[in-house]
């Protein structure tokens, strides 16, 4: 049963890999092909209820990178279970619905294999137990979710939303990782099972607690960070039904529940998650009023939803606590039900703008039904999962105290405004007056009915065994969240007696309110968006054009493309390099002078060579002089190489032949390229310099060649440590059969080394050759022939 | 520089600089020389053939993409230092074979293959250069 739970996470991902394929040869059948995968899943899933439900919580552990302790631990309790369950189930459907959907799409296997790898994050992110795998699931989704809302990428909007979605949801992901190395360094075990209080008890609470907080934020589309989740609505609908609904923008739901038993339950939790989860809920549900897009509707209620499932964790009471659980469940079921509704409805009337559509029941009555069951859930009436979600929010608030009245005020108005846009959303599409459409519409495939009439079934089927329910959700479930069970007290008995009735019936009654006035509080919240006059969403691209911008600027003044003042640069660099370092350490004093004058004489000895050895001195001089005063560019190059030889010369002479020959090797060539590449250019007449440039340019030169010097000095003045050379000279021929030094560290001793520069080399050699090449593409329309051609007296080809 | 006498001699003096790289980098192990300073004789010896026939007819000689035998080269000095995985022996221990040919002994070595890879890798990276810089508005680039 062990490695199962590993096998959950991971036979997704091999599946995503395999998804091409199966496209290409099970044509029109991949979707139900495919949806094979999630199901078995399920299935395998549906086995562990049995012993989740007995109260035990199992774990399976694949050591990743035992040397830092670190493994891949999997751990299935209630809460993840109830998650893993909805991801699987739903994503069955949805792979199913996805074959009929996109049916002749030319990148099917594609999005199948992005769908598939999306859920496989998915799964290991709700099943870790290991903060570190848990991030990298985190960021998988993440990643995962940018190639699904970006898949029409040839469309701007699409592209726009994917990074938007990206961008927000990768800051949240850069929390969470500082936040789990901060409690690896407070505790010692990535293992959240193995955590206690001692986070909370600790000095970096309030750090912890708010990366963690980022995190769940910007993935659960909370105030302020709620905007990526509209925009990502470009994603095809099966992408908004799986993703956007029922999966990863609860997987910020997912981690507060489960860092609540050792991050929750303080004073600035409680504060931070009701206040901004209650302001996420009412801001969510007026955006679901203004918009007319079915779609967007949908975007904003999950927006809603979400600030509702974050306001209950908030509370943290267990009657909150249930209440979270079963609106998870509910809220997946109906929330992926009506998007598939809604693909339906755009698929085939040709448009989702609720104010055109009308009558459609007749057309589509099987969707109609799918979308009915949808929205009594949506709005809570009895016999749906949403009834029983709606009364235990309300049973933890029946106090008088002045904060449990204001949290109910905000739920009831919240879920009020949802019941208000799921009657918009069942009504004006489907009944009233047939409305001419862009498509005469029609009942969808099959393959597109399965999913929200299975979903909105299992909603009914769930609600009429409250006491089952009880068991196999709330009880494991509080138990994972809270650490104890509270045990099932669903009932389907109506009791007019009760409270929470009243409270229901009022909320319905709002509702039907918000659902005659509809068009008046559009109006009303449009001109105030308008008095707003900007967004988080228009924010977000002052952002990231500001960014663009800056990094604009930064590139124009640095890579400003003058070779002249790079080379300056760098010289003025190196100048600093050599001479400041060792004025700062006093490394010249050595040299220097000291109080009596008479030290210099002592100091400056006639050095004592051969004539030849002068001879040398005198060519590399005579090679320097020629470089400064030739006429023009051929000679100095020429007269470089005179200069480079004279050193080789020196090299030779002083006991270093290899170095010598590769110096002269390399000073032939030198000539060679630098001549070739001045052809290109204008080999006669060096250019005119202004007398500034020329005072610059000759300072620098002067400074960095004493600078050299005087360090080279210092070097030599100190006493050589010829431990290692006398290792290789003694070693050298025993060991590496090789009387030649130089070869024999070159080739064996640091053969490495050696073997990571010569592919160094290759790849200079690569990178010069692709500069060249587009260089020569770029002047397709051959340049004039320079004028020095007939000077040098070319012979035609 | 493109005289008629230049281009004469140049194939001799290729040809020349061609077996003395290859000296050179034989010998490397007991006496100076090795596959790094080999490989800048032989570019050199490439460049010169280019300035005295041009480009396309040194690639022609070459027969093989400069760039190519540099990659090689990268190729044959990795897989040399492989062979000594099989004696169980770590990464690039070197392995010594000696073959009695008679009188005189012939020392080969995993070093010796490694110089040679050394040796491609310079001579392929540098004559692409040259021959590239040498061909005129990029033919055959």
């Amino acid at each position: 049963m062990d490695a199962s739970i590993a096998l959950v996470a991971i036979a997704p991902f091999a599946a995503a890999a395999l998804a091409p394929l199966v496209q290409r040869i099970a044509r029109p059948f991949a979707g139900w092909v495919l949806a094979l995968v999630p199901a078995s899943l399920f299935m395998l899933l549906l086995r562990l209820v049995e012993p989740v439900m007995a109260g035990g919580a199992i774990s399976a552990r694949i050591g990743w990178v035992p040397a830092f302790d670190l493994d891949l631990s999997f751990m299935v309790d209630g809460l993840s279970l109830t998650f893993a369950l909805t991801i699987s189930g739903i994503g069955m459907l949805i792979v199913l619905y996805s074959g009929a959907y996109l049916k002749g799409h030319p990148h099917l296997g594609r999005f199948f294999m992005f769908l598939l790898a999306f859920m496989g994050a998915m799964l290991g992110l709700v099943l870790s137990d290991n903060l570190l795998a848990l991030f990298m699931f985190w960021e998988l989704t993440s990643v995962t979710s940018f190639l699904l809302i970006g898949f029409d990428h040839t469309r701007q909007a699409a592209r726009r939303g994917a990074i938007q979605a990206l961008v927000i949801t990768n800051i949240g992901g850069m929390g969470l990782l500082i936040g789990a190395i901060a409690v690896y360094q407070l505790t010692g075990t990535w293992d959240m099972s193995a955590l206690g209080g001692e986070v909370r008890s600790s000095g970096l609470y309030g750090l912890v607690l708010a990366v963690f907080l980022l995190a769940a934020f910007t993935k659960s589309a909370q105030l302020p960070f709620h905007f990526w989740l509209p925009n990502a609505m470009e994603a095809p609908t099966p992408v908004s039904a799986f993703l956007h609904s029922a999966t990863m923008v609860q997987g910020g739901v997912y981690l507060l529940a489960r860092t609540t038993p050792w991050l929750g339950n303080t004073q600035a939790w409680t504060l931070i998650l009701v206040c901004l989860g209650g302001a996420t809920l009412l801001w969510g549900a007026i955006g679901a009023i203004r918009q007319t897009d079915l779609k967007q509707m949908l975007a904003q209620t999950t927006i809603a939803s979400l600030g509702l499932s974050v306001l209950l964790l908030g509370l943290g009471t267990p009657a909150a606590i249930s209440a979270m659980l079963l609106y998870f469940v509910a809220h997946a079921l109906y929330k992926a039900g009506l998007f598939m509704v809604t693909g339906a409805v755009d698929h085939e009337a040709g448009t989702r703008d609720i104010t055109v559509l009308g009558g459609l029941a007749d057309s589509m009555p099987v969707t109609f039904i799918a979308a009915a069951l949808a929205c009594l859930a949506m709005i809570g009436l009895p016999l749906t999962l949403g009834y029983f979600a709606k009364e235990e929010m309300y049973l933890g608030l029946l106090s008088l105290q002045w904060p449990d009245i204001a949290t109910l005020a905000v739920l009831l108005v919240g879920n009020a405004m949802l019941a208000g846009v799921a009657m918009l959303i069942l009504i004006r599409p489907f009944l009233g007056p047939v409305l001419s459409t862009p498509k005469t519409a029609h009942e969808a495939p099959i393959a597109m009915l399965v999913g929200p009439i299975v979903l909105g079934a299992a909603g009914i089927v769930a609600s009429v065994m409250p006491d089952w329910l009880g068991l196999a959700l709330l009880e494991p479930g509080t138990l994972a969240v809270l650490g104890e069970a509270i045990s099932g007290h669903l009932s389907l008995a109506v009791d007019p007696t009760n409270p929470l009735l009243w409270l229901s019936v009022a909320t319905w009654a709002l509702g039907y309110l918000v659902y005659r006035q509809a068009a008046a509080l559009r109006t009303l919240s449009r001109r105030f968006e308008v008095a707003l006059g900007w967004t988080a969403d228009t924010a977000f691209d002052g952002a990231m054009f500001g960014l663009i911008r800056f990094s604009g600027a930064v590139t124009r003044l640095l890579h400003h493309g003058l070779l002249e003042i790079y080379l300056v640069t760098v010289f003025v660099m190196l100048a600093l390099a050599l001479v400041g370092p060792l004025l700062m350490l006093d490394g010249y004093a050595a040299l220097l002078p000291t109080a009596e004058l008479g030290n210099w004489s002592a100091k400056l000895t006639w050095p004592d060579l051969q004539v030849h050895e002068w001879g040398v001195i005198a060519l590399a001089l005579l090679g320097l002089g020629a470089v400064l005063f030739s006429a023009n560019r051929l000679v100095a190059i020429v007269a470089l190489g005179i200069q480079g030889t004279a050193v080789a010369l020196i090299f030779l002479l002083f006991g270093a032949p290899d170095l010598a020959f590769t110096q002269l090797m390399v000073e032939i060539l030198s000539v060679v390229i630098l001549a070739l590449v001045m052809t290109r250019l204008q080999l006669d007449e060096r250019d005119s310099r202004q007398f500034e440039d020329l005072a610059r340019d000759g300072t620098l030169a002067l400074v960095c060649g004493a600078g050299v010097s005087l360090f080279l000095m210092v070097i030599l003045s100190g006493s050589f440590d010829s431990r290692l050379s006398d290792l290789f000279a003694a070693t050298s021929v025993p060991i590496a059969h090789g009387h030649n030094i130089v070869n024999v560290i070159l080739v064996d001793y640091r053969g490495l080394d050696t073997l990571g520069e010569i592919s160094v080399v290759m790849g200079a050699g690569i990178a010069i050759m692709a500069l060249l090449r587009s260089r020569a593409r770029r002047t397709v329309p051959p340049a004039p022939t320079p004028i020095r051609a007939p000077r040098r007296g070319k012979v035609a080809p | 520089m493109n005289t008629i006498i230049f281009r004469t001699i140049a194939p001799l003096i290729v040809a020349i600089m061609l077996v003395f790289s290859a000296y050179v980098c034989l010998r490397g192990h007991n006496e100076p020389g090795g596959g790094f300073i080999g490989g800048l004789i032989a570019a050199s010896a490439i460049a010169v053939l280019g300035m005295a026939s041009g480009a396309q007819a040194a690639r022609r000689a070459l027969r093989l993409d400069p760039m190519a035998i540099a990659g090689f080269g990268v190729v044959i000095a990795g897989m040399s230092g492989l062979l000594s995985l099989f004696t169980g022996s770590p990464f690039m221990t070197s392995i010594w074979l000696h073959l009695e040919l008679g009188e005189t002994t012939v020392p080969i070595s995993t070093p010796m293959v490694f110089d040679i890879g050394v040796y491609l890798v310079v001579f392929g990276t540098i004559a692409t250069i040259a021959l590239a810089l040498e061909s005129d508005g990029g033919d055959g680039l």
